[in-house]
């Protein structure tokens, strides 16, 4: 059962990563140039995936999109847990006072905004563009890591192992980081990848509305967006993108549940 | 849907089979943009006057199919010696739909309402030169502080129509005009329905009813448009469809002008903006026949200069900004920016804006000069580039006919200040002699193009796809409406 | 329970005072004057004026904020700028569209989810367990707006069996409303019931370990019955709860599914007045959307509290 999701699951990470990474060094064509003669071009030994309405090499478009859309949610992501977990962490150390309510309290508020009308928002005074995009995302991912790491933390401040460390005089803060935070990494980095791929959803679905990465920088949000009026006459244009974002999500969401499993049975269960 | 589809095929065989059938009076058009409200003397919106000019309301003069200035609601006018009286005689029998008469005091009404201090008319500098309007025995009497050759052209703008006193409150959402379709129903974000008002007092229309429907994603207009749900669509938004359309015999694509010079406005007060041979370089880089084609798939017409090829002045002059990189890069050594330069490309959200932005970035990258592109809304391109002034370069279409006096006004946002053009202007609105009017403006077309202002593109072109039965639908595009007194169906 | 509800409604309240003045500030501070967005390029500055002063946008924010928040209260929720029309009909008209979107959508996801994750619960470990989780696994990475679009393909533009988008009104009838509504309905709940079947088998996976199902199987019933009869009904709280947040998301999270489908709901609303600088509305609607999402978890805490009254204490 473990393989069966982590192996497909790291394959299909490991081949969009690698596709992202390789194409700051080198893409089949240059995705800058615009050449409308050659617009339209279905697949061939030249162009692997034929070109857009732009006649640029959709095969290069699809790589460098993989960049925007890595690139924004890992950022995203990170920017979550780098202030949720703390923020959890120190709830949970203040367990019941006033400090717990008040970021427990400032949870619940973000979580009553529906993402998408943040995103929206920001943009709207802001601009549109990838920053813009990663902090509406990161937003999202502040009280998700925040309850996360404060329920898992909780419990863990009733073990014996804590108790003993308090007897010998640590504080909390202390206890927080030696001892809590090494134990709730794999529940971090299991839930970190879900994130991660509820990111690269979220950035696809801000770049279709036109809300990402601005042009020319390519994103497959972008992309999709640009080919639904030529759907009728050009469906592969709409029908690439789409299969990057969902192979893409689709391996981050196998490659945590095979983590999941690999990392701590237990929390199988638990969820 | 299935029983709807063999029903159509049997009226379709019906009609192959030559049947006699009477013809329809009803028509349903495709409108990309919902009119936020639907009183053409409070808001901007073309939308508004793309659903009530020459249906719901009128004034005292029109414009034609062909963008030229006839007679309606004043039957004739005289003009005094000095050129500063016009005298109105009014049709007689006029009622708006709310069954009051029309009159030259409604006349007086709906100009002062226009003219007044706190008037929300959007186009309130139409009525800057008139300094009265009175009612002398039943005709409406205008009189102008200085002799303006333009009065009957800017009567007849959808912002100068006629509106009663009784009816003015509620114009926003329910409008009473005279014309010779009534209001009958706003589905907001859905659709308009207009249906024919029997006590028109000009010639009777064909049509019994009129529906407007709003689909602003081209996607689901070209199936609206397939399924039949739609007898027209005028405006087109998406030229990659037509050659589809086209191919059906169902349909007719009806290819047209309009008064919308796309331009790449230039900051002209911004470096390196202000040097002239830094703007001559953007000229030379850009290929303009890539951007119809990429941007509008063929449809639109070059130009050279902010002026409608249509229109009996117009000068060739896209000569002057041939596409040749290698001379624009020889201009930006010359101008000393032989390693390039950045700049801003703002754009709003029309396709021609969005598309040909990502072409020209393209394009003026290949000379070495790069581009940040931003969308904007239209809202923040008004803020930050209209009123701000805060670009470099931005794409946009001016569909105001006969617009060029824009670049006389040097606060204007892309900022060209030229006194000899001024004075040009000058001229040109004090002169009544139409040939030496003629020159005035060919001259005028030179100066701009030669100081390459601006990036001049193409003039957008009207695409419209109707049924092949529908005829009367306006061809061209001389102001922003879909003038239905005309429209009938063929048998 | 009673000083559990007091302090859970006060935080409700607080929440929702705090939400509103986000609300505004982040909405007021959006650059774009909606009066010159109305009058357009050639307006006059007297005339941007004169329109500002007639929609109320020349008194000070604090002023307007208030009438703002005592309008919500009473439930005038102001002027929509451009349409000239309460912004309460506007709403209304949306939630038409929105509403029952979001039920339809629950409903299609409920209908699949149910049956599938029992299914699957009941034959852990099978193939039809496998299937049925691999089909999850697709349906959750499934962009719902590209899954849109392949729908439009496939069932508008190459079967013709809906149209492409748009919605004729309730007036065109009820069959036709919701025909419009049906391919939206499915790009919703895809995504969703793949999520509920997930929650659904695992839920029932974890009662049917339970020791009164171990017990119940002891007394002679079969692994079915016991299904039926015991763990369907413990395993409804988790359930539960995911539809009611789902129920919220959906209300809020159509935004790009009704542009994909340019259905007229409140999503679309918000996307055309933030676009023409129409504030009040956009104030109005996000403010309304909170609310339901607020009002949902607030309902959601006291089932729980009411199934569990350990929790009481701990949040």
């Amino acid at each position: 059962m473990k393989l069966r999701s982590l192996l497909p699951g790291a394959v299909l990470v490991l081949l969009f990563f690698s596709a992202a990474l390789v194409s700051y060094l080198w893409t089949p064509f240059d995705v800058t140039l615009i050449d409308i003669k050659s617009r339209f071009q279905s697949s061939s030994a030249v162009h692997w995936l034929g070109t857009d309405h732009y006649g640029r090499d959709m095969l290069s478009m699809l790589m460098v999109g993989a960049r925007t859309s890595i690139a924004v949610a890992i950022v995203a992501v990170g920017i979550g847990m780098l202030v949720g977990v703390p923020l959890g962490l120190a709830a949970a150390a203040n367990r019941g006072r006033f400090l717990d309510e008040f970021i427990m309290r400032g949870n619940d508020l973000v979580f009553a905004f529906p993402a998408l009308l943040i995103a929206i928002m920001i943009t709207a005074v802001y601009g549109a563009g990838a920053l813009n995009a990663i902090i509406a995302i990161g937003i999202f991912n502040i009280p998700v890591f925040a309850r996360l790491s404060r329920g898992a933390a909780l419990s863990l401040w009733k073990r014996d192992f804590i108790l003993a460390a308090r007897a010998a005089g640590k504080g909390a803060s202390r206890i927080s980081v030696e001892h809590i935070l090494p134990n709730i990494m794999n529940l971090l980095i299991v839930q970190g990848t879900i994130q991660f791929s509820l990111g690269i959803l979220a950035e696809a679905g801000l770049s279709f509305v036109g809300l990402g990465a601005q042009p020319p920088i390519p994103s497959w949000g972008r992309m999709l967006a640009d080919s639904q009026t030529l759907i009728m006459t050009e469906p592969q244009l709409a029908l690439y993108p789409g299969l990057a974002i969902l192979l893409t999500v689709l391996g981050l969401n196998l490659l945590g549940d095979g983590l999941r499993d690999w990392l701590d049975p237990r929390l199988r269960r638990e969820r | 849907m299935k029983t709807i589809n063999i029903s159509r095929a049997l009226v379709l065989a019906l009609f192959v089979a030559g049947s006699a059938h009477a013809a329809k009076t009803d028509v349903t058009l495709g409108m990309q943009l919902e009119p936020p409200n639907l009183d053409p003397t409070g808001g901007a919106a073309a939308a508004i006057d793309e659903v009530v000019y020459a249906n719901i309301f009128e004034g005292l003069t029109r414009f034609g199919p062909d963008g030229s200035v006839m007679p309606a609601l004043a039957k004739t006018w005289t003009i005094s010696e000095d050129g500063l009286t016009y005298t109105f005689e009014l049709q007689e029998g006029v009622t708006f739909h709310d069954n009051s008469t029309f009159d030259a005091d409604d006349v007086k009404f709906s100009i002062d309402r226009a003219m007044a201090e706190d008037s929300t008319n959007a186009q309130k500098q139409l009525f800057a030169n008139i300094e009265s309007v009175e009612n002398v025995d039943g005709a409406a009497v205008i009189k102008l502080k200085t002799a303006d050759g333009n009065l009957l052209f800017n009567l007849a703008w959808g912002d100068a129509v006629m509106v009663a006193p009784e009816s003015v409150e509620t114009l926003a959402t329910a409008p009473i005009g005279t014309g010779p379709f009534i209001f009958k129903n706003w589905v907001q974000g859905s659709q308009i329905e207009l249906e024919k008002n029997p006590a028109y007092w000009g010639e009777e229309i064909a049509l019994e009813k009129a529906t407007f429907k709003f689909i602003s994603e081209p996607t689901a207009a070209f199936a609206a448009m397939m399924a039949g749900d739609l007898d027209a669509f005028p405006n087109y938004p998406a030229p990659e469809n037509l050659a589809q359309l086209e191919a059906d015999p169902r349909f007719a694509v009806v290819l047209g002008s309009t008064e919308g010079e796309t331009i790449l406005s230039t900051n002209n007060k911004q470096p390196p903006l202000d040097n002239v041979l830094v703007r001559q370089a953007i000229a030379h880089a850009i290929d303009r026949s890539a951007i119809i084609e990429g941007a509008m798939y063929g449809y639109g017409t070059p130009i050279g200069s902010h002026f409608a090829p249509h229109n009996p002045a117009y000068v060739d002059l896209t000569g002057n900004s041939a596409y040749d990189p290698e001379k624009s890069k020889a201009l930006l050594k010359e101008a000393g920016m032989e390693d390039g330069f950045t700049t801003t490309l703002k754009l709003p959200p029309p396709a021609y804006a969005r598309r040909g932005g990502e072409i020209i970035a393209a394009q003026l990258r290949a000379v070495g000069i790069s581009v940040e592109i931003s969308n904007l809304e239209w809202a923040q391109w008004l803020e930050q580039v209209f009123k701000g002034k805060d670009f470099g370069l931005t794409i946009v279409s001016h569909t105001e006919p006969m617009d060029i006096g824009i670049y006389a006004k040097p606060d204007y946002y892309f900022q060209y200040d030229n006194p000899t053009l001024q004075g040009l202007m000058v001229d040109y609105n004090a002169e009544t002699d139409t040939a030496k009017r003629t020159e005035i403006l060919q001259q005028a077309q030179k100066i701009i193009s030669e100081d390459y202002v601006n990036g001049y593109l193409f003039q957008l072109a009207k695409t419209g796809v109707a049924s092949s039965k529908l005829k009367g639908l306006w061809e061209n595009s001389p102001t922003q409406a879909n003038d239905l007194t005309g429209v009938y169906w063929e048998d | 329970m009673l000083h559990y509800l007091i302090k859970r409604t006060l935080i409700l309240l607080a929440t929702l005072i705090v939400a509103s003045l986000v609300v505004f500030v982040t909405i007021e501070v959006v650059p774009g004057d909606p009066a010159s967005y109305m009058l357009g390029l050639n307006a006059q500055e007297d005339t941007v004026a004169a329109l500002r002063a007639e929609l109320g946008l020349d008194k000070s924010r604090v002023a307007r904020y208030f009438s703002w928040v005592g309008g919500l209260v009473t439930g005038d929720f102001g002027t929509s700028y451009t349409y000239r029309t309460p912004v309460a009909d506007m709403v209304a008209d949306r939630m038409w569209v929105s509403l029952p979107l979001a039920i339809y959508a629950l409903l299609l996801s409920t209908l699949i989810a149910f049956p599938a994750g029992v299914y699957a619960a009941s034959r852990r470990g099978g193939t039809t367990d496998t299937v049925v989780m691999a089909l999850t696994q697709l349906g959750v990475a499934i962009p719902n707006f590209w899954f849109a679009m392949l729908l439009v393909l496939l069932f508008a533009i190459n079967l013709g069996w809906f149209s492409a988008g748009g919605f004729p009104g309730w007036d065109a009838g009820v069959f036709q409303a919701l025909k419009s509504l049906t391919l939206p309905a499915i790009a919703l709940a895809l995504p969703q019931a793949s999520i509920l079947t997930r929650v659904m088998r695992s839920s029932l996976l974890d009662v049917l370990n339970e020791d009164y199902m171990r017990t119940a199987r002891a007394k002679g019933l079969t692994r079915r019955q016991a299904l039926w009869k015991h763990a369907l009904r413990n395993a409804m709280v988790p359930v539960l709860t995911i539809i009611g947040l789902q129920f919220s998301f959906l209300l809020a999270g159509a935004i790009i599914i009704e542009n994909v489908f340019y259905l007229p709901g409140l999503g679309r609303l918000i996307f055309q007045s933030i676009a023409s600088r129409d504030l009040i509305v956009v104030e109005s609607v996000v403010m309304l959307l909170v609310l339901a999402v607020v009002l949902v978890t607030f309902l959601v805490d006291l089932a729980y509290a009411w199934v569990d009254p350990r929790l009481r204490g701990a949040r």
